[in-house]
């Protein structure tokens, strides 16, 4: 490789930035002044190896710092981790939280999803874009969901500097949001976790049951509330052992695809190609959810307990804990955890003195849902653009670096800690047959107490609905996210497993419910939806990168017509959305035209 | 004596297309297997010596038991499989796409991609006038290629072509996402700020046109561009003692453009700026 850095120089301050993460470079090659050795020696070859996994993070690290990433700021970052320019430009513009151009170094983001703008996201952009104007120091930028619903509407400030600084305004109003722009550090604390769990304290609470009962920030607190029980028991079973519980407790995925877990680690366990990893996909990007969030800031021993008792079962000495870049309050809850954990030999060379090696790394998102799709994840983690592969082969087989590797959603993993605790028959008895265990749902929209809600599998939509209080007049449920699809407020009795989600001919996706009132315009709602799939299409397929974009033209003809009027184009629609849902590559352009269907069909979107 | 490579013995699988048994060496992708019987499936984003990207996805075929059409370009055969590839849903997602893409970016210099269109009755038109499409001047920023991205498909050969697949140069990357994705050198500087060598092993593989030869460029401009009076010559290239093979385009006793055979075991399509460019001294008369 013969790479090509021009002549732009870092600033001292992005310099700076570069090595508080990678250390001072060790020769003019990367980057320092030249030295008399210099011009002897030169480190090429296996020396010179990238290190192009560092890239998303050094991004950050320039992005947090500054605010934005410089020419000079990118070619050193290049250079120091033997990384192409031009690949690099291709991966910092791939994501929607860095920027290659000068902006102000505070960015607010405000949200303008469907919860927020049922909830006056419009007002609020409108509001805080008067007031924050050009020379107030802070840039609005619209942002699709933040992972806040409960609180919509919802806004996120932050400010560059060091260290880089964030606020949440959540229910924001203009002035909270100009507030937390201006004063990020004076801005007012958010509210604990548990205040988005609204059956808090429910002593029959298995997957909350620590939610606002245990200190998040206390190790010791957590053994006290049986933390840690359920990796002793796993290292009794031995790692055969932990999969045959799993696999007999029947827990399939949170994530959205209801994978059977059991037997993805059994197939990644068997693989006789090292190292194996094991992947937390915590990006939740999916308009509407929220529940792995709440469960990493109430509760974050419980997850990194679970990824050991993951990483033990299935050979793996290397997890990534891939977060989503828009939630600093969980990425700080879940550093602090990491760190007590190794302090007190519960990760490590030797966890527990069991003789198994494991660790956790922290890997940060930077705004886009597709990183989320597990592929495209491993590429984003590997500092490649976050683009989906093409399966097969399969993660288990050819993962991360290429090598086998198991990943899951962050409650899926949760879910490991009672079975382990309770053992695979009492677990399995919760449910129904092919839903076992209990689930959690991100309830937001029109009801009065929304909130992440646990309910064992086979709870009906209605029994959810009047848990969190219906309000005003029910137009439509949309049920699994953007990508799921919507039902009709005498569809209630729809029972909440992945059987009947299907036999109802919808989805159960992630665990999302979203209910609309009828003050809410459904066509403006399906556009921002549309909106939302164009805007995260990575580009690499035909299908996806034209069809979300063809989609959201025909929804903005017929905003305004129904009848014989809005016919073609939903003839239309039907026709490009049944070929992206065919011939896309990845999930997201398979599912993009589900929901607005959905709304066609069975609401009767423009009749 | 000449040594010919057998290779490594290969498994015959056999699986089913439209019906027919056939039977493929292990290893060949669902493409290969039609191709080797004489069946005709389009493609735009495969090529001869890259690993296809499948991106564009007029390709696909069903496959029993999958749930999503998958690309015959990529996707291996396996034993037992049962493959359709002129399904009226395979047809159907073709269609579109061709129209998704016929809609947003110029194929005028795309092979035989209007037959296709015809063929599958595609009508791209059917988006309304204001259907957005890239829109793109070329750029053209040096005297050698021309970059017009208006004609792009966004195939990503040219990426793997500058990248690791063939020139190891990284030149040019993907940037940007969605319908705003790019070709691109870093901070979209112009070719001559890049890392570029001008090997145009990007135009080679190019397979619509977006990059081509200055010389092709400005002749199409002028309206002089007549490929039927073309020639073709290959030759070896005497520059310098590598000797690749080059293929002169020679249109009214000038030379217009230089490719490279593919199926040279050595090269693969594979030159240098002084065999891909430097053939003005070829025609120097003076
Ligand atoms: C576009 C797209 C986005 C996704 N986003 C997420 C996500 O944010 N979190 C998640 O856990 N899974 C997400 N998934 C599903 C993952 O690809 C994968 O199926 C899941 O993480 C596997 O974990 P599980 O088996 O525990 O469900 C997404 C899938 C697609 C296609
Ligand atoms: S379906 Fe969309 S997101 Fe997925 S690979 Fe294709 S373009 Fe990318
Ligand atoms: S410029 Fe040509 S080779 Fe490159 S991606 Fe576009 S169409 Fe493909
Ligand atoms: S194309 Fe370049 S490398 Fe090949 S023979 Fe000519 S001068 Fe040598
Ligand atoms: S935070 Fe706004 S919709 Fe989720
Ligand atoms: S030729 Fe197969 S996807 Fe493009």
């Amino acid at each position: 490789m013969d790479l090509h850095f021009g002549d732009s120089k870092p600033t001292d301050e992005e310099k700076a930035a570069v090595d508080a993460l990678l250390g001072p470079p060790e020769s003019s090659w990367e980057g320092a002044d030249r030295s008399d050795a210099d011009l002897r020696w030169a480190r090429g070859g296996r020396e010179a190896r990238e290190r192009r996994d560092l890239l998303l993070p050094g991004l950050h690290a320039v992005n947090d710092r500054i605010g934005w990433i410089s020419e000079g700021a990118l070619h050193y970052l290049c250079r120091r981790l033997t990384v192409p320019p031009a690949e690099a430009y291709g991966v910092a513009t791939f994501y929607a939280m860095f920027s290659v151009g000068p902006r102000p170094a505070t960015v607010l983001h405000v949200c303008t999803d469907l919860a927020c703008a049922a909830a006056g996201a419009a007002e609020l952009c409108a509001g805080t874009e008067a007031r924050l104007g050009p020379g107030s120091g802070a840039s609005v930028q619209r942002s699709p969901c933040l992972g806040l619903c409960e609180r919509a509407p919802a806004a996120l400030a932050i400010r560059a500097g060091d260290p880089v600084r964030t606020a949440v305004a959540a229910p924001a109003t203009v002035e909270a949001a100009v507030l937390a722009a201006s004063a990020p550090d004076s801005a007012d604390e958010e509210p604990p976790a548990a205040m988005a769990v609204p059956q808090a304290g429910d002593p029959s609470l298995t997957l909350l049951g620590r939610v606002g009962v245990v200190d998040p920030a206390s190790l010791d607190d957590y053994r006290a509330h049986g933390g840690y029980t359920a990796l002793r028991r796993a290292f009794e079973l031995g790692p055969a052992g932990v999969i045959r519980e799993v696999t007999d407790s029947g827990l399939v995925g949170r994530g959205g695809a209801a994978f059977p877990t059991g037997r993805k680690w059994q197939a990644t366990a068997s693989q006789p190609d090292r190292p194996h990893y094991l992947v937390c996909n915590a990006d939740e990007s999916e308009p509407g959810t929220f529940k792995d969030r709440v469960l990493m800031e109430g509760d974050p021993f419980s997850l990194i307990e679970a990824m050991t008792i993951a990483g033990y079962a299935t050979g793996a000495h290397q997890g990534y804990l891939y977060l989503r870049g828009e939630y600093p309050r969980a990425l700080r809850r879940l550093e602090h955890a990491l760190a007590q954990a190794r302090a007190r030999g519960l990760l490590g060379d030797d966890v527990l003195g069991q003789g198994y090696a494991f660790d956790i790394e922290i890997r940060r998102g930077a705004g886009a849902y597709i990183c989320g799709e597990e592929t495209a994840l491993f590429n984003s983690i590997e500092g490649y653009r976050g683009e989906p592969r093409s399966k097969p082969p399969f993660p288990v087989e050819k993962g991360l670096f290429g090598k086998p590797t198991v990943e899951n959603n962050v409650e899926t993993l949760v879910n490991v800690l009672p079975i382990l605790t309770m053992g695979a028959p009492a677990y399995a008895a919760i449910g129904t047959g092919r839903s076992t265990g209990p689930k959690l749902f991100c309830v937001s929209g029109s009801v009065d107490r929304p909130g992440v809600y646990e309910l064992p599998f086979g709870a009906t939509l209605g029994d959810l609905l009047t848990l969190a209080g219906v309000r005003g007049r029910l137009r439509a449920v949309l049920l699994g996210g953007a990508a799921g699809g919507f039902v009709r407020p005498d569809e209630l009795g729809i029972p909440l497993t992945f059987e009947g989600t299907r036999e109802a001919g919808t989805t159960l996706g992630s665990g999302v419910v979203m209910a609309f009132d009828d003050t809410v315009p459904l066509p403006r709602l399906l556009l921002r939806i549309a909106e939302f799939f164009r805007d995260e299409s990575c580009g690499q397929c035909v299908p996806c990168r034209v069809g979300t974009v063809r989609q959201e033209e025909a929804l903005h003809r017929i905003a305004e017509r129904t009848g014989a009027a809005a016919a073609d184009d939903i003839a239309l629609l039907r026709e490009v959305g049944r070929a992206m849902r065919d011939a896309s590559i990845c999930g997201l352009g398979q599912t993009a035209w589900n929901a607005v269907e959905s709304a066609i069909d069975r609401l009767g979107a423009y009749e | 004596m000449t040594v010919i490579p057998l290779g490594v013995p290969r498994r015959l699988l056999e699986f089913t297309l439209d019906g027919e048994p056939v039977r493929a060496p292990e290893g060949s992708t669902i493409l290969d297997a039609c191709r080797a019987v004489g069946k005709d499936v389009p493609t735009l984003c495969e090529g001869d010596t890259l690993t296809p990207k499948n991106a564009c996805r007029v390709c696909v075929v069903e496959v029993e038991g999958a749930r999503t059409l998958v690309p015959a370009c990529s996707r291996k055969a396996e034993s037992g499989m049962e493959v359709r590839t002129d399904t009226e849903r395979a047809r159907h997602s073709r269609k579109i796409v061709l129209e998704l893409l016929a809609s947003s970016v110029d194929l005028s210099t795309t092979p035989k991609v209007a037959g296709w269109i015809k063929e599958y009755e595609a009508k791209p038109d059917r988006f309304g006038p204001d259907a957005a499409r890239l829109n793109e001047e070329p750029k053209v920023d040096n005297e050698l290629y021309v970059r017009d991205y208006d004609k792009c498909i966004l195939c990503y050969k040219c990426v793997d072509a500058c990248g690791e697949q063939w020139q190891n140069t990284f030149a040019i990357s993907v940037a940007g996402r969605g319908f705003d994705a790019r070709i691109a050198v870093e901070h979209d500087a112009p070719l001559t700020d890049s890392a570029c060598v001008y090997c145009g092993n990007c135009i080679e593989v190019c397979p619509t046109g977006a990059l081509s030869f200055k010389s092709e460029f400005d002749m199409r401009a002028a309206g002089t561009w007549d490929e039927a009076a073309q020639t073709e010559t290959t030759t070896v290239c005497a520059y310098c003692g590598v000797g690749c093979n080059l293929t002169l385009h020679v249109q009214d006793n000038e030379i217009v453009k230089v490719t490279s055979p593919h199926d040279n075991p050595v090269t693969h399509g594979n030159l240098c700026i002084k065999g891909r460019f430097g053939y003005q001294h070829v025609q120097n008369r003076d």
